[in-house]
């Protein structure tokens, strides 16, 4: 796996800075050759990803790359806070939940829209998520 | 495109929507993406207009859009619910298909809140709506002249009011 030379840090600090990162993951979606309804869908996910940093950490970074393997290509959307972690994270991906004053859609629905999805967080430390959408 | 919306997210300057009265009606029309800030000035905005103009139903008009996310489509139902309280319907009219799409892969649904595809049926579906309350719309938009929209705006109406 190898990353094309493009890759784009936007740094999360307030709710503005959301707005940024998807319209930056949009554009990349666009020239990475997705079509249709797929740049919409990537710029959701990273919307809800970049809210969830600036609801729970206040402080964190999107990093946006093209990525491909021997047969497709796609992009990866990487959301990194060094907040104060999920204890649970499997509470966090059921629809629904949520720990603070959100719809608990965020997490779930980002998975959704997206073709991979991971999730690693450690309390005290911080939370990554990682998501690849592959052009199909 | 990304130079316009950086220098139109400056976080100090609240991006306000214009919101047009149209006889007993406000129109907002969104006229650029909107940060979660400017959508609860927005939000404070309507609720103001509507008391001021004592506006009976308000069209959100949100076709520039390019995504309506949870926080979004949460703001969005709170404004409404809330303009209801104030005496006011509200009707989100030209969310974009692929928008659509995405806010139903999301699992984000308007439920209780109007939608119509475009300001046209925005304005038809607020004349219904006052027809049927037995309220005389003071409007004389293009929308009164169109005839009363079918049973659809009715069961979405009818919905609200059972919600929250």
């Amino acid at each position: 796996m190898s990353t094309f030379n493009e890759e784009y840090s936007v740094p999360i600090k307030s709710a503005a800075d959301i707005v940024v990162a998807r319209q930056k993951g949009r554009a990349l979606a666009i020239q990475l050759g997705f079509n249709g309804s797929d740049p919409t869908m990537i710029a959701a996910a990273i919307s809800e990803v970049a809210r969830n940093i600036v609801n729970h950490a206040k402080n964190g970074e999107i990093v946006l790359s093209g990525i491909h393997d021997s047969r497709r290509h796609g992009i990866q959307v990487v959301a990194r806070d060094d907040g104060p972690g999920i204890p649970n994270v499997d509470q966090a991906m059921q629809y629904g939940f949520s720990s603070n004053k959100g719809m608990g859609v965020g997490l779930p629905g980002a998975k959704w829209l997206m073709d991979e999805f991971d999730i690693q967080s450690q309390v005290g430390k911080g939370t990554r998520v990682s998501m690849r959408k592959w052009v199909s | 495109m990304r130079r316009q919306a950086s220098c139109l997210l400056d976080p100090l300057k609240p991006v306000h929507v214009p919101i047009l009265k149209q006889g007993g009606y406000l129109i907002a029309t969104i006229q650029s993406v909107l940060s979660d800030a400017d959508l609860l000035q927005l939000r404070d905005d309507l609720a103001d207009r509507v008391g001021q103009f004592r506006s009976r139903g308000v069209i959100i008009d949100v076709t520039v859009l390019d995504v309506i996310d949870s926080f979004a489509t949460r703001t969005l139902r709170g404004v409404a619910h809330m303009l209801k309280l104030r005496g006011a319907d509200t009707v989100i009219v030209g969310i974009q298909p692929d928008v659509a799409f995405a806010m139903v892969q999301l699992g984000l649904t308007l439920e209780g809140v109007g939608t119509a595809l475009d300001l046209e049926e925005g304005l038809a579906f607020l004349n219904a709506k006052a027809k049927r309350g037995g309220v005389v719309a003071r409007t004389g938009g293009a929308g009164s002249r169109r005839s009363p929209p079918g049973p659809p705006y009715d069961s979405q109406v009818k919905r609200g009011g059972s919600r929250r």
